[in-house]
């Protein structure tokens, strides 16, 4: 596909100030996403997912700042707008939906008049019936019976899956170029997860929007996903198109992290889980993060961090088991 | 930094030094919050003096606090007496050194009597329920219709002047607020598994009270106490100020902002300075507050 | 909503019934005689028994219990042993002046109180805030008696910049009563010589009344407005591009400012707690000034009458905040 690169990311860094030192959660992420396609990121908790959600919006806030890096959007480097002009991107050309969508709304404020407001920020010429109108044809878009009733409750009387519905809409209304997706289903019950994975995959063709969809859960990644990148202790240690990836993973974290997905051919084993815990980041990695965990760890581990090694067919993976030349950058 | 343990069991040794690190961590931060809040290390330093002062009294005082020297009445702030004279030729710097007994002592006193009998009565009501909780909620919230220093004021006016009397006044003003807390905790407390679990074992509903759920309203009965104390001296000041508290010849400070009255124009410094004394204190106070509040509350500590 | 305004009309008539019980408990509890500190120390044991004849000390508890229900119904609250005069009369007389004050006063903490918040807020640690917090702090710590005296003393005395202590200039002529608010009274009656001098005489007191006030208000609505700034909806406001004082306003703002509500109720008991000792510094012919007369000459009635008086007022002033709480927060209106 001669797939062009809608979103760009090279060497991020970001750095959080706290009570016990500085913090580097993203210690130089790089990754791109094509239009039309949608990239999964998953990581454990901590890894630094949603930090970079918010680094590519920059909305990144003391004690945290960007120390570094580019990210570009079609074409331009956001670090490098003013306020006001990144303030035009957001909302109408890249989008986020949260975790907690009951949270995510005001509380005080009718649900239809949310989703209304992210229109006439963009286009304050819109007159507030238009905007209530689209408004409540989105909810409708949604699957959301009797729409202009629900259009007037208030984010508390809604369920969460009825929320997290009112949350896309209000995202996806003004048809953004890119959609960022932190863990959209994560708090929802595992049987409206289901509904509204769906509900987003069928109105992100329609509306031909990119996805950066962050997840901890392998399933929804193995569903949603074209490519996916695996996240490390603010590192990305692998990345490449989805089936390959689960079928052949390359970076021991990878392989850890599918074996700990339950074997339903041998449901009487014990459940796996990788040995030892996740680096506090309180200085920048000087070796591979991941070789304390590793069972593979030999010599070059402990004195560099690994290079990205290509790996053919766009897949790329940090690791030096991957070949003793020297590594082929990007 | 962390290294992987050698075998996945983990160990009681491994549990013992994860224990003995967390507990370090937190009296880390805990001293690193208050070392950054400088304002609460003001608190604290304010009090302390207030303490020194109080107990040293006799050696930091220039005169009596009851010696009247009929003529140097009404001198101001000089060399001889640092803060000026009364009316009555009293050095009222002596009378402000002498006056933190006072003060202090009503604030004590007045905290030891409302805060257990208001804590006693919030986990009574919160742990019984019932009618037993009705009536004790109906009587406090009789209680806290009433603005505060008004009560106060009333009673300390029928029960008559004296300092005693100002101590039960402001206590009986001061302990529906503490049962109120105490037995909102109480009732978030009552159903966890942990107090079910002794129930079960069966201990005694006094025991129950007394060792288990009382020291889980501690924290924020403590972090309201000490924010109170700043209000409990105003109000016994404002009760020394309108005559109901403390009656001459005692040297409170609200009774000395009182005596001055009648020379403020002329005499400045009779009024004046007790009352600065009074704003210095309960500025202590409620920096303090502040601070212990920002570190007992869980929600300051993850800022 | 009606359900909730029934259920705190009940409430309110059960805590009005217990006010009666609580002041007439206050004046049971007197162990001094103040028959006999009024009678004078000189007076034959006659005249006392039979003021207390007179008075009703004589009937067992219960009796004068029962006779201050029935009193209370018709509205008698007795008279003033000091003046004489019904204590209603008396305190209807001077009730108009404590409220007006105590509304300018909350008036000036409201005005000043939420924007010095907002602005500690938004400008976290910056100068404004730690001018703010400090300007809080001793606001909130500064005994009320003892700030009025040394504003009258800097502003009055010295500077001459405000009238003397009271309510208008004795030169000038009241104007009729109608609603017993001067500023009310003396627009009726387009006396505006009498409207600007009252006003320039309740600017010194009400300031220093709404001190503690402001202070207070300043402080919930930074922590509210902080709380508030850290929401996960705040977040969802900018990532759709709003501009940020928009963000303030519209979003911030409306749910900031509701528990600030609850402050704004609290504060005004401690406006009514404020006047007793405000009036007294400034001369102020309200109610404060008589209660803390009653107060000390334990003139029964009056203290009764009066502090009763001021604990409706209360009552009230909270339940009116508590609707307007009600109306102001959708969990309550629409019910959860």
């Amino acid at each position: 596909m001669a797939a062009e690169q809608l979103l760009s990311v090279k060497d991020l860094r970001v750095n959080f100030h706290t009570l016990r030192g500085v913090v580097h959660a993203l210690q130089g992420v790089s990754f791109h996403i094509n239009r039309q396609e949608t990239l999964g990121l998953v990581g454990e908790t901590g890894c630094g997912k949603s930090v970079t959600a918010r680094a590519v919006l920059r909305l990144v806030v003391a004690p945290g700042e960007i120390a570094g890096g580019e990210v570009h959007f079609e074409g331009r480097n956001l670090l490098g707008l003013t306020e006001v002009e990144m303030r035009t991107l957001r909302g109408s050309q890249i989008s986020m939906i949260m975790q907690e969508p009951k949270m995510s709304l005001n509380p005080v404020i009718r649900v239809g008049r949310q989703v209304g407001e992210t229109l006439r920020i963009h286009d304050p010429s819109m007159s507030k019936k238009i905007a209530a109108q689209q408004a409540v044809d989105m909810l409708a878009q949604l699957g959301i019976p009797d729409p202009k009733r629900v259009a007037r409750r208030y984010p508390h009387e809604l369920s969460g899956g009825m929320a997290q519905r009112i949350m896309i809409a209000m995202m996806l209304v003004t048809r953004p170029k890119l959609l960022i997706a932190d863990e959209p289903t994560s708090a929802l019950d595992v049987t409206i997860q289901a509904q509204i994975l769906e509900l987003m995959n069928r109105l992100i063709q329609e509306i031909q929007t990119s996805v950066l969809m962050i997840t901890h859960d392998l399933g929804v990644m193995a569903e949603s996903c074209d490519r996916v990148a695996v996240m490390y202790a603010g590192q990305i240690v692998e990345i490449g198109p989805v089936r390959d990836v689960l079928k052949d993973p390359r970076h021991p974290y990878t392989q850890g992290l599918l074996k700990t997905l339950p074997d339903k051919a041998h449901p009487d084993e014990p459940l796996y889980s990788i040995k030892g815990a996740v680096p506090t980041l309180l200085s920048a990695h000087k070796a591979c993060g991941f070789a304390p965990r590793c069972a593979h760890r030999f010599k070059p581990c402990d004195e560099a961090p690994p290079p990205m090694h290509a790996l053919g067919n766009g897949r790329r993976a940090a690791c030096y088991l991957l070949g003793d030349y020297a590594g082929v950058p990007g | 930094m962390n290294a992987p343990s050698a075998s996945s069991k983990l160990d009681r040794s491994d549990a013992r030094r994860h224990r003995s690190d967390a507990r370090r961590q937190y009296w880390c931060d805990t001293f690193t919050l208050w070392r950054r809040n400088k304002l609460m290390v003001v608190g604290t330093f304010i009090i302390l003096v207030l303490l020194v002062v109080a107990a040293a009294a006799p050696l930091l005082a220039t005169q009596g606090p009851f010696d009247q020297i009929s003529k140097d009445r009404l001198i101001p702030p000089s060399a001889q007496y640092w803060f000026g004279t009364d009316s009555l030729g009293r050095d009222i710097y002596s009378r402000v050194v002498y006056g933190s007994r006072v003060t202090l002592l009503i604030a004590l006193l007045v905290a030891a009597i409302s805060t257990p009998l208001g804590m006693a009565i919030g986990v009574l009501s919160g742990y019984f329920g019932g009618a037993v909780d009705e009536f004790l909620m109906r009587t406090s919230d009789v209680f806290l219709a009433f603005p505060k220093l008004i009560l106060a004021v009333a009673f300390a006016a029928a029960l008559g002047p004296g300092v005693e009397n100002a101590i039960i006044a402001i206590s009986v003003a001061n302990w529906p607020s503490y049962a109120r807390l105490a037995r909102a905790e109480t009732l978030t407390v009552k159903n966890n598994e942990y107090i079910q679990a002794m129930r079960v074992l069966g201990a005694s509903n006094l025991r129950i009270m007394i060792g288990h759920i009382t020291p889980m309203c501690l924290s924020s009965i403590i972090v309201r106490m000490s924010l109170d104390m700043g209000a409990i001296i105003l109000t016994a000041a404002g009760l020394g100020f309108l005559g109901l508290g403390a009656q001459p010849p005692t040297p409170e400070w609200g009774l000395m902002v009182s005596d001055g009255r009648d020379f403020l124009v002329d005499q400045w410094w009779v009024s004046t300075l007790p009352g600065i004394a009074i704003l210095i204190v309960v500025v202590g106070f409620n920096l303090l507050g502040d601070g212990i509040r920002d570190i007992l509350d869980p929600h300051q500590r993850q800022n | 909503m009606l359900q909730y305004l029934s259920r705190r009309l009940v409430t309110l008539t059960i805590t009005l019934l217990g006010i009666m019980v609580m002041t007439f408990f206050i004046s049971l509890i007197v162990p001094l005689d103040p028959l006999a500190s009024i009678a004078g120390p000189q007076a034959p044991q006659e005249t006392v028994e039979r003021l207390r004849k007179l008075y009703g000390f004589d009937q067992p508890v219960y009796v004068q219990f029962g006779k201050y229900v029935s009193r209370l119904a018709k509205g008698d609250l007795g008279e003033s042993f000091q003046t004489g005069r019904p204590v209603l009369e008396d305190i209807l007389a001077y009730f108009p002046a404590t409220i007006e004050l105590a509304t300018v006063a909350l008036i000036i903490s409201i005005l000043v109180g939420i924007p010095l918040g907002i602005l500690s807020a938004v400008y976290r640690n910056s100068i404004i805030d730690h001018f703010a917090r400090v300007f809080s702090l001793i606001g909130v710590s500064m005994p009320v008696f003892w700030t009025g005296l040394v504003l009258l003393l800097i502003f009055y005395f010295k500077l001459s910049w405000f009238p003397e202590p009271g309510r208008l200039d004795i030169m000038l002529i009241e104007p009729d009563e109608v609603t017993g608010f001067l500023l009310v009274d003396a627009i009726i009656a387009w006396d505006w010589e009498v409207f600007f001098d009252a006003l320039w005489h309740m600017v010194l007191p009400g300031f220093v009344l709404g001190m503690w006030g402001m202070a207070g208000i300043a402080r919930i609505v930074r922590s509210s407005m902080l709380d508030v700034l850290s929401q996960e909806y705040i977040k969802t406001a900018r990532i759709k591009g709003l501009a940020e004082y928009k963000v303030l306003t519209r979003h911030a703002l409306r749910n900031a400012l509701v528990p600030a509500v609850t402050v704004i109720g609290l504060t005004y008991g401690g406006l009514l707690e404020g006047s007793v000792l405000t009036e007294t510094i400034f001369s102020w012919p309200g109610l404060g000034r008589y209660l803390a007369r009653a107060f000390l000459t334990l003139d029964l009635n009056a203290v009764v009458g009066g502090t009763m008086l001021v604990a409706f007022t209360f009552c009230f002033v909270n339940l009116i905040v508590d609707l307007i709480y009600a109306f102001l927060n959708p969990k309550i209106t629409y019910g959860e």
